[in-house]
């Protein structure tokens, strides 16, 4: 057994695990934090994307002793008081159907228009490329992401006139 | 009550989804997510090899593992397990083999299961697979069709590799084939195809006593409970049946599996919660499988394009078993082939085949894209014998919308459509004849990369479907669906359905037409569903049926609240039930409209139940099951524009064009993701998927980096647009579009491809249309 000790969505768990558990079992399973589900062992559909240290990973292909000292947000730790744009904007847009790929979709997403606040559409399908869905056919999804990347322009030029 | 106040309707509003607060927050009920005190997990072990006899399993060293509660093998339950479901036995005659949810003495897939492990976590489960020793004698693979069903060929069952012959005809066909001036032949295969839906599959259940509850990631917990209590013997009122949220299904979850009933059988055994879920890798191998059907379509036309007859062949993989409407789901092409065509003659005929591998099943549209695909693709083929445009040859076929209701050769009635519209919108929206004279412009001129325009005017069988004609198809249950409605007192409303929604977007859909059929506030609906003992009655969600079907009962469970509102609101305002009139959630008094009473009011009336007329009882709750007259047809005409790159084989879809007639639609931003998804999906069997066998039968595409679910860096962005035809067969003139953009796409993918090689000779490419098979297309096209 390994100790880990790590911040998830801004509340720390300290936890003796085995060195083989993976962030995706530890979050969900002993974390409790179900929000971020799982959806393939190889790790190609992207449904279990967090951020680690702000930057978006995929929790099935990170162990647990991994994490050891990080900071993990989750699809449950984004919403600050009120949704995140992101999550206003895949529900106004309608970019979700079945909703399984939403955590990880979201989260790579966050990242995506940390990396590139001004992504073209093609950036947009190139960059959430690591995340599948079997619902939408993406349009509405890129329309969300882009929506935001319109209204985060928008608001920094709001704030610098 | 005066003009201002009437609300404005709520069916026909782009509603954003009730849904989604719990699914973008990450506070979504999935399977998997449910603890319970005392829960141990189950992992199984599955054969793999695709055709053995097992000679021997030695559990012992399984059982002595950290964290092993107990490990079965099939002989272990073999008393218990009985056989897994067929509810569709399309032939007097067909062969339903035995189908025992684990394996006793024969694998005949890889993948079956062949032993259960049960243990504290998923880890130690896991490990404990791994200390199973099982011992098989090799029988020979069953792979081919044409191979399984020739003498001589190794049987997957005893009973031999045929299971049944289902033939249709109508009209003259020899007549429609004698002397007719152009005739042509086609072989087409629709590859197997692995549904994908983004949740796997899980299973908890919980044993009280000698009652269970069953939490399953399904589309059908109505379904699945008479099943269960058919194929265990716990008795129905005993066991609950719970869908919590589902992640998608596609027809996947359309199904009654080994795994369910294992779940059921070892929570029995051990008295204890059990939970199983599947990795995504054992899900490729043991989720049933879609398509995988080889097509010989031949078509008799006049030298002016004019259809004389049509005649298919098809053969259809059952896989190695029969599951549960698995020898249904060709049959529900089998009315489709003559598509929206008039023609003189049609025969139809379907041999359901054996082979050891996965068995296949419903997946998103279930036996219609693979008629549309045939159908579509020899118009495509037909206009260019005849030199005819593509569009052309289908406007001198198909059913003028003065025509309606039409009866098809194939005898299902069309109660409306009109193609003129959608394909002329479709036209417009797409620039087809400035594309036209591209691609033309392109062929003369050489370009290496060429564009082709592909077409499909498809049109489609929902609202699965009148209980009359299910049964006269053998099909083993009704079509009906079932709604209540329950009043609260403060005038809220709880929507009972049986529809079982897995991301259609039910919870919204369902309370604007409750919003509209009783006047009340949209937010003041909530939609119940998935639950055997919230909404006990139901026949569950698949096949395009649940707004055609289920949104129907909801519709006369609505009216039946109204009428007893009306009763209890003469009796308030002491006027005979006659002299009310219904107006926005309100009975008022004719020609006195400030007269009145709310259905909030009259809710909480018959709650304190003090001031009702006589022999009146104190309810406005209701229930209705409505079971629909006929099938609806939505169609639409679905364009498409690939530039083929003929030096490398790839293919880029430039322009997409969908214009779709659902009918009425009661949420457009609801029907248009759905038509998204549909498209993304058949355009995803056009280019990019297939599960693929090696020789021995093993599946080489078990994981998503080996069967290619595209992204969205995949995938063009759609032009959609509709036209609204209603349907006149429910009062709601709904028709369904959750398969319509699967059924459309494929073939106006192919097409397109093929339009934009044919003048390299190249007649058709095998799907999937990766660049090696359209490069080889190619090159085999440059040799003729």
């Amino acid at each position: 057994m390994n100790h880990v000790s790590m911040r998830i969505d801004g509340v720390r768990y300290d936890d003796d695990v085995e060195p083989r558990l993976l962030l995706v079992h530890y979050l969900r399973e002993v974390a409790g934090r179900t929000g971020t589900p799982v959806g393939c062992d190889t790790s190609n559909c992207g449904a279990c994307t967090v951020l680690m240290n702000g930057v978006s990973v995929k929790s099935c292909s990170v162990l647990a002793v991994q994490a050891d000292g990080a900071e993990i947000t989750t699809i449950q730790g984004l919403a600050n008081g009120e949704w995140h744009p992101l999550q206003r904007a895949f529900h106004e847009e309608h970019a979700l159907q079945c909703g399984y790929c939403t955590p990880g979709m979201i989260m790579a997403a966050a990242d995506l228009l940390r990396d590139n606040p001004r992504p073209s559409e093609q950036e947009v399908r190139d960059g959430l490329e690591g995340n599948l869905c079997r619902c939408t056919g993406y349009q509405n999804i890129v329309r969300a992401v882009l929506r935001v990347a319109g209204e985060m322009a928008g608001e920094q030029a709001g704030a610098a006139s | 009550m005066t003009a201002e106040t009437v609300q404005e309707k709520e069916v026909g509003r782009a509603r954003a989804r009730k849904e989604d607060a719990r699914l973008v927050t990450g506070q979504t009920n999935w399977t998997d997510n449910i603890q319970l005190p005392g829960l141990v997990h189950i992992a199984f072990l599955r054969s793999p090899l695709a055709h053995a006899r097992i000679t021997r399993a030695d559990t012992s060293r399984a059982r002595e593992a950290t964290g092993v509660i107990a490990v079965f093998t099939g002989a272990d339950l073999a008393a218990e397990q009985g056989s897994l479901p067929c509810a569709w036995p399309v032939t007097p005659d067909i062969v339903i083999p035995q189908h025992p949810p684990m394996a006793v003495d024969t694998v005949r897939y890889a993948g079956e299961i062949v032993a259960a492990v049960v243990a504290r976590d998923r880890y130690a489960a896991a490990d404990a697979l791994e200390a199973i020793d099982v011992d098989y004698e090799e029988l020979p693979p069953v792979l081919d069709m044409e191979e399984a069903l020739a003498e001589g060929s190794p049987k997957v069952h005893e009973q031999g590799n045929k299971s049944f012959v289902w033939p249709f005809s109508n009209g003259d066909i020899e007549a429609a084939f004698r002397d007719a001036p152009v005739v042509l032949e086609r072989t087409y295969r629709q590859q197997r195809l692995i549904p994908s839906a983004m949740e796997p599959r899980a299973v908890v259940c919980a044993p009280v006593g000698d009652e269970f509850t069953l939490w399953s990631a399904t589309q059908i917990p109505h379904v699945l409970r008479v099943m269960l209590a058919l194929v265990t013997g716990i008795p129905e009122h005993k066991l609950r049946v719970i869908a919590p949220d589902v992640g998608g299904g596609f027809g996947s979850k359309l199904q009654v599996t080994a795994e369910e009933v294992l779940a059921l059988l070892i929570a029995r055994r051990l008295g204890r919660p059990v939970k199983w879920t599947e990795s995504r890798s054992e899900g490729n191998l043991a989720v049933h499988h879609g398509r995988d059907q080889i097509q010989r379509i031949r078509v008799a036309a006049g030298a002016d394009g004019r259809l004389r007859g049509l005649d298919v062949d098809l053969l259809a993989d059952m896989g190695a078993y029969l599951m549960l409407v698995t020898p249904g789901v060709p049959l529900l092409g089998a009315f489709m082939y003559n598509a929206i065509y008039k023609m003189d003659a049609y025969s139809f005929r379907c041999t359901g085949v054996f082979t050891t591998k996965t068995p296949t099943d419903a997946y998103r549209g279930a036996g219609r894209p693979e008629a549309t695909f045939a159908i579509e693709r020899v118009m495509d083929d037909l206009a260019a014998e005849l030199g005819m445009d593509p569009l052309a040859l289908r406007e001198r076929n198909w059913i003028k919308h003065t025509e309606f209701p039409y009866t098809t050769i194939a005898g299902l009635t069309y109660d409306s459509g009109n193609y003129e519209a959608a394909t002329a919108a479709a036209r417009e929206l797409f620039h087809y004849d400035e594309l036209r004279k591209e691609a033309a412009e392109r062929a003369a001129a050489g370009d290496p990369v060429r564009l082709g325009i592909g077409i499909s005017t498809f049109t489609e069988m929902c609202g699965l479907a009148p209980s009359r004609i299910l049964g006269q198809l053998a099909y083993g249950a009704g079509g009906w669906e079932h709604a209540s409605i329950r009043m609260l007192p403060t005038g809220k409303v709880e929507a009972v359905t049986g529809s079982s929604a897995h991301g259609q977007g039910h919870e919204t859909a369902w309370s604007q037409i409750v919003a509209d059929e009783l006047g009340v506030p949209f937010e003041d609906v909530r939609v119940l569903h998935g639950d055997t003992f919230v909404a006990p009655k139901g026949m569950d969600t698949y096949g395009s049926r649940s707004l055609t079907v289920g949104g129907i009962a909801v519709v006369a469970a609505c009216g039946k609240v109204r009428e007893k509102a009306r009763v209890i609101a003469a009796g308030l305002l002491e006027v005979s039930p006659d002299d009310l009139e219904w107006s926005s959630g309100r009975w008022q008094v004719r020609g006195d409209p400030d007269q009145g009473k709310t259905i909030g009011e009259i809710a909480l009336a018959t709650f304190a139940a003090h001031n009702l007329p006589e022999g009146v009882e104190p309810s406005l709750d209701s229930d209705a099951t409505y079971d629909p007259d006929n099938f609806s047809f939505p169609h639409g005409t679905h364009l498409c524009a690939a530039e083929v790159d003929t030096e490398t084989g790839a293919v880029r879809l430039r322009s997409y064009v969908a214009v779709d007639d659902v009918g009425q639609v009661v949420n457009p931003l609801i029907v248009e993701g759905q038509v998204h998804g549909g498209i993304a999906q058949g355009i995803a069997q056009a280019l990019f998927e297939e599960a693929a066998y090696d020789s021995s039968g093993t599946l080489v595409t078990a994981t998503l980096a080996d069967y290619l679910v595209p992204s969205a860096a995949d995938l063009p962005a759609f032009v959609t647009s509709r036209t609204a035809t209603p349907s006149t067969t429910n009062p709601l003139g709904v028709k369904g579009v959750g398969e319509a953009g699967t059924i459309a796409s494929t073939p106006a993918v192919v097409n397109a491809i093929v339009d934009a090689l044919r003048p390299l000779g190249v007649p058709d490419v095998p799907m999937p249309c990766t660049p090696e098979r359209v490069w080889r297309a190619i090159r085999e096209g440059a040799a003729r």
